[in-house]
């Protein structure tokens, strides 16, 4: 019987529950992104991962740089608003990053398919794109009851789901509000989670699109304030866009970016 | 009369094309500049969707990237990512998708994934996001890019939004719901889908643009139509907002 998130520091979470070669998601759409988890496992040099994101922006560049990725299973490779992710996009067009790629629809439903306990889930995308003759977890279906063709796209297989929270109470019920994305799934979708907050309190109170994470579905809540930075973290911090513009630069050039991952 | 750029025109144009739409779905870019301009100028009661969860954003300021803190904070409401394909995007409750591309062929399918060989590519760009989705099934797309042979090839690379397929009848056949692209507008003036055939034509020239221009930047044989006709240039009150949008 699980009862309570077990709260712990960072490091222990990532040492006790990624395991080389795991399928880890990261989740956090433009918000609440689990920079400071994803750095984390660089540290520990965690390797041969399948990592999953929507959108693998910086921190995922950031793992793939460190050589931490084997695979990569996304639907949106970028800097939002500034340009290319370099680590990544070099690692692919040099054969060294496999990927499995899908749109932001398939990607949803893939984590809704995982959360509801599914095998796959039904959509109706992708037809007529290029998608499913280079993704294999692209299949068409017949509607049992209309014969319509529809989409399938099979339930992410997670090991270890990461998300960054605003809060967490003492017993490891999880808070988090605004823009929310699929971080829900995240959890309920993966064997294990990880959960940094910024703050730990005594009690939750309400907040606007709060989702609560109930403290017997989450492993481990890992109070790491700022861990979501250069994202933003709601009532919390703004988006460093700055950040982000300086991380092309960076990202661009292999030196640079050797030098960053030696400073980490 | 005010002296403006190219761009500005492309955005002008852009923003008065949902002068009359209730809710328009906002890539980021020039397409969010457009929309955002449009709630500023055209249509105040304009509902702008983006892919992170925020319906009905007004946010004060361009943002700068679809999940930005101020379009959370000024939405009607916020939809989860799976909500948001699949009960807003998906059955198409959307009537607008406004787009843009790194490459587009003469039936406006978009590629915004490689250039070169899928798994072998010159160019890796950053792929699908919201886009295929949001092609197949808003009632109808507009693209917004500039114009040039690199952008508008004879054919796309990689498929990652279907516009008109391969013509007159693709969509229908891949049953998507939407009308599809409409309207690809640029720097240079507005190509629209030939009504039988589907095939982009340039019906609009922007001020002060040849056909030639036009022709040199479109990467096949751009067709004209009969009746060719010039955009209305950007009005004083136009170009203060999107100087406004700009600079805010």
């Amino acid at each position: 019987m699980r009862t309570h998130a077990e709260i712990t520091p960072l490091a222990d979470a990532v040492a006790d529950l990624v395991r080389d070669g795991d399928t880890v998601a990261l989740e956090g759409f433009t918000h609440l992104i689990p920079v400071a988890a994803g750095q984390e496992l660089i540290r520990q040099r965690k390797r041969d991962l399948t990592l999953v994101r929507m959108t693998p922006d910086i921190v995922y560049d950031q793992l793939i740089g460190a050589g931490c990725a084997r695979k990569l299973i996304f639907s949106w490779g970028g800097n939002p608003g500034v340009g290319s992710l370099h680590r990544f996009r070099a690692a692919v067009q040099a054969g060294e990053l496999e990927i499995e790629e899908h749109s932001h629809a398939g990607m949803a439903n893939r984590y809704v398919a995982s959360a509801s306990g599914l095998p796959f889930a039904v959509m109706r995308g992708y037809n007529g794109t290029s998608l499913p003759e280079h993704t294999s977890t692209i299949k068409s279906i017949t509607c049992p009851f209309t014969g319509e063709q529809l989409t399938a796209v099979p339930a992410l297989d997670l090991d270890v789901g990461i998300i960054h929270a605003q809060r967490a109470d003492r017993d490891g019920n999880v808070q988090l509000w605004g823009q929310t994305g699929v971080q829900k799934e995240t959890v309920l979708g993966a064997k294990r989670s990880i959960v940094t907050v910024e703050e730990i309190v005594d009690e939750l109170d309400d907040k606007p699109y709060s989702v609560v994470l109930p403290r017997w579905v989450v492993t481990r809540v890992c109070e790491v304030p700022g861990g979501a930075k250069p994202s933003y973290a709601q009532g919390y911090y703004d988006r460093d866009n700055v950040a982000y513009k300086a991380w092309d630069e960076i990202s661009r050039d292999k030196a640079q970016f050797d030098a960053w991952l030696e400073a980490l | 009369m005010t002296a403006y750029e190219a761009d500005e025109m492309m955005t002008v144009e852009a923003a008065r094309r949902l002068r009359d739409t209730t809710a328009c779905f906002v890539g980021i870019g020039l397409p969010s500049t457009g929309a955002n301009l449009a709630r500023r100028t055209h249509n105040p009661d304009l509902v702008l969707v983006y892919e992170a969860g925020a319906i009905g954003a007004k946010p004060p300021s361009l943002p700068l990237s679809i999940g930005d803190g101020m379009l959370g904070e000024t939405a009607d409401t916020i939809a989860s990512v799976p909500e948001i394909f699949n009960y807003w995007v998906q059955p198409g409750r959307i009537e607008i998708g406004f787009l843009g591309a790194a490459q587009l062929d003469r039936y406006a399918n978009i590629n915004t994934t490689v250039v070169g060989d899928y798994a072998n590519p010159k160019v890796r760009l950053p792929g699908a996001g919201g886009a295929p989705e949001i092609a197949a099934s808003c009632g109808e797309v507009v693209i917004i890019v500039r114009q040039s042979p690199r952008a508008f090839v004879e054919q796309v690379d990689f498929i990652t939004s279907v516009g008109h397929g391969d013509g007159a009848g693709a969509r229908e056949r891949l049953g998507l719901r939407g009308k599809g692209p409409t309207k690809v507008i640029t720097d240079l003036g507005i190509l629209e889908p030939d009504p039988e055939t589907r095939e982009l034509t340039l019906t609009h020239l922007h001020p002060g643009v040849t056909a030639e221009q036009a022709r040199e930047a479109t990467g096949w044989d751009l067709k004209l139509a009969d009746d060719l006709q010039t955009t209305e240039p950007p009005t004083e009150e136009e170009l203060k907002a999107l100087r406004e949008l700009l600079a805010a």
